[in-house]
């Protein structure tokens, strides 16, 4: 077991710089999640961790050993690979056991943790089986496999679960869940899947153009996003955000005033998740042009703006809509967040549901 | 049938007969002795009285079987020369992006376009210099020179269709990089390895030009039949012919598989 710290490193490839000081320490244990789109950073991080890739400069360690210019061989470490990589000239048998066999495990030990990460993984059956001959799901199921094998200290996964269809890849996050629970492994977990590293993490490291946005809870990152990027990459649909004038520390919204943060002039970006929002009426709320309404089973999403700009909404099965008709919303207690429109930087992050409160009062007033 | 399949099936017939009609009739004239040969119009079936007689006068001639064992040697070693060069050559095209690689798979190419008639007067003289001359090694250094480049070329494109994600994944499960290379990459390339190497025989085996020029008693198998058979009566030359075909025609026969993606990869 292992803790990571990430201390400034930098990549850059030419002129491009793909990661730019990022600092990120991995408690021991820890499920944590490295969360962006396409082209962010977060795999070339992971390789830097697992050692495929050199840091530009800055400093890795694990275990409180600085690895940053050791070979993957000497850190300790397992990793699951996007494509698997799973040795098609060995049986599963020997692709669980390989990384045992390199440390030079005897027999007896191969055996036994081979069967104990076949166990876990579900693929006893499949032990003398080639990998040509396993399903897509099956040959993730001996990458993990493989990975516990050798009770790594660190595991890094890097999209382990984005070449399986959409049923399987719920069915084997759910089972990876309780099965990293039980190892204890500290775990980094890229993935461009922001319900997947909801759902799995004890933290979310959210990356953006080779920096880190924010880190923290699932929660947290959920509810009270550092940037407007973060609240526009986690969650779906993505958070609103209304951009609206300040006037004598003020910002309103139809029947709705709100407190701006402190030292706030001129414009201020208000960001509100879909399901935040709730019908009210007139005097209580801030009118609502619904343009289209999609019922999804469990709720329904309207699409439509306010102040001419775009809103999504999302409210329980049973509400009663009618489009192009004019309905009033207001925001939940103290479910807002205060953007600056230039920075895109949460302002005020604390003042929040402050702020929220200060609005619903000064509206029933 | 439309068309297009006929002008499809046609095109396959032509290529076959092309490949196949002179190969059979030189069968002919090693089986069928001097009257086959001889004989005009030609029969293209087989006469009654097949035998193996004239075969076995061409192996009987002084000097084949020595010759064929001096072939042996160079396409041998320059099966072995090929390998040991162009696999490293090849892997290193293929894993390392480094500044003119494209450069240098088209100047390996380009080998190939140079003339070795231009080449062997310096290079007889070269050779005579350091002691190479009229040697099977001095053969087969030449043969290694025409079979490379398409040793670095094909073990280029067999590491290529390797995922690098195997090779790391070796690395991180324990492996050094050579180990990597040699527990994952090497079994993975190996049957495409062993057709670059059957190619690189093949190549030395059938190569008559250098072979004559470089060498004058210790002849390879092609250049000594050019130099004795000129006058031998044809049916010993078809004879001779057939046997030197056998070889090659099983060879690339067993590896044409590997052939093809070899082909593949010339488009690249």
């Amino acid at each position: 077991m292992a803790d990571i710290v990430i201390d400034n490193v930098t990549k850059s490839f030419g002129s491009f710089v793909a990661l730019e000081r990022v600092d990120l320490r991995v408690a021991d244990g820890e499920f944590l999640a490295l969360l962006g789109p396409s082209g962010c950073g977060k795999t070339t991080l992971l390789r830097i961790i697992a050692g495929l890739e050199t840091q530009s400069s800055g400093r890795v360690q694990i275990g409180g050993r600085d690895v940053s210019g050791l070979p993957p061989r000497k850190r300790g470490l397992a990793m699951v690979f996007q494509n698997y990589a799973v040795f098609p000239h060995m049986t599963v048998r020997q692709n669980v056991g390989f990384g045992l066999r390199m440390a030079g495990a005897d027999a007896v030990r191969i055996e036994r943790q081979v069967a104990r990460a076949a166990a876990l993984l579900h693929i006893e059956p499949n032990l003398d089986r080639y990998p040509a001959q396993l399903s897509g799901g099956q040959r993730q199921r001996v990458a993990v496999a493989r990975a516990l094998a050798i009770e790594p200290a660190v595991l890094l996964m890097d999209e382990p679960l984005s070449n399986l269809d959409a049923l399987l890849r719920l069915e084997m996050r759910a089972e990876l869940k309780s099965v990293l629970r039980e190892a204890g492994t500290t775990t980094i977990y890229v993935t461009h899947d922001q319900t997947e590293a909801m759902g799995l993490a004890d933290r979310i490291a959210v990356l953006h153009a080779g920096r880190i946005q924010q880190v923290g809870p699932p929660a947290d990152v959920y509810t009270s996003p550092a940037t407007t990027f973060v609240g526009g990459f986690v969650g779906s649909p993505p958070m609103n955000f209304l951009t609206l004038p300040v006037e004598n520390e003020r910002v309103r919204l139809g029947a709705l005033t709100f407190a701006s943060p402190a030292g706030c002039e001129g414009r201020i970006v208000l960001g509100v998740r879909p399901e935040d929002l709730e019908p009210t009426v007139a005097v209580e709320g801030f009118p609502f042009t619904l343009r289209v309404a999609e019922p999804l089973g469990s709720h329904i999403m309207l699409t439509g703006e306010t102040v001419g700009q775009q809103l999504r909404v999302v409210v329980p099965p049973e509400t009663p809509v009618r489009v192009g008709a004019a309905m009033h919303l207001r925001p939940r207690h103290g479910r807002i967040v205060w953007m600056d429109p230039t920075s895109g930087a949460a302002v005020g992050r604390d003042l929040s549901k402050a702020a929220g409160k200060l609005g619903t009062e000064a509206a029933s007033n | 049938m439309t068309l297009r399949r006929a002008v499809f099936i046609t095109g396959i017939v032509v290529l076959c007969a092309w490949t196949l009609v002179p190969i059979y009739l030189i069968a002919l004239g090693a089986v069928g002795g001097r009257t086959v040969v001889n004989s005009w119009p030609k029969l293209f079936l087989p006469p009654a009285d097949l035998s193996l007689a004239t075969i076995r006068d061409f192996l009987d001639i002084a000097g084949v079987w020595s010759s064929a064992l001096y072939s042996v040697e160079a396409a041998v070693l320059c099966m072995a020369f090929s390998i040991l060069l162009g696999v490293p050559a090849g892997y290193a095209l293929a894993r390392f992006a480094f500044t003119g690689a494209t450069a240098y798979r088209l100047l390996v190419l380009l080998t190939r376009a140079f003339p070795v008639a231009i080449l062997a007067l310096p290079l007889t003289v070269g050779f005579i210099r350091l002691g190479l001359y009229d040697t099977p090694l001095g053969v087969s250094l030449m043969h290694t020179a025409l079979a490379l480049p398409f040793a670095v070329l094909v073990s280029a494109s067999l590491f290529q269709a390797i995922p690098r994600e195997l090779e790391e994944a070796a690395w991180v499960f324990g492996c050094s990089p050579v180990g990597g290379f040699l527990r994952v990459v090497l079994p993975l390339a190996l049957p495409g390895i062993a057709a670059t190497a059957i190619f690189a025989f093949v190549i030395s085996w059938n190569e008559v030009f250098a072979a004559s020029v470089l060498t004058v008693r210790h002849k390879t198998l092609t250049a000594y039949l050019l130099s004795v058979l000129s006058e031998s009566p044809p049916h010993v030359q078809f004879a001779g012919g057939f046997v030197l075909i056998i070889p090659s025609v099983l060879f690339i026969f067993l590896v044409r598989k590997r052939l093809f993606s070899m082909w593949g990869i010339a488009n690249r």
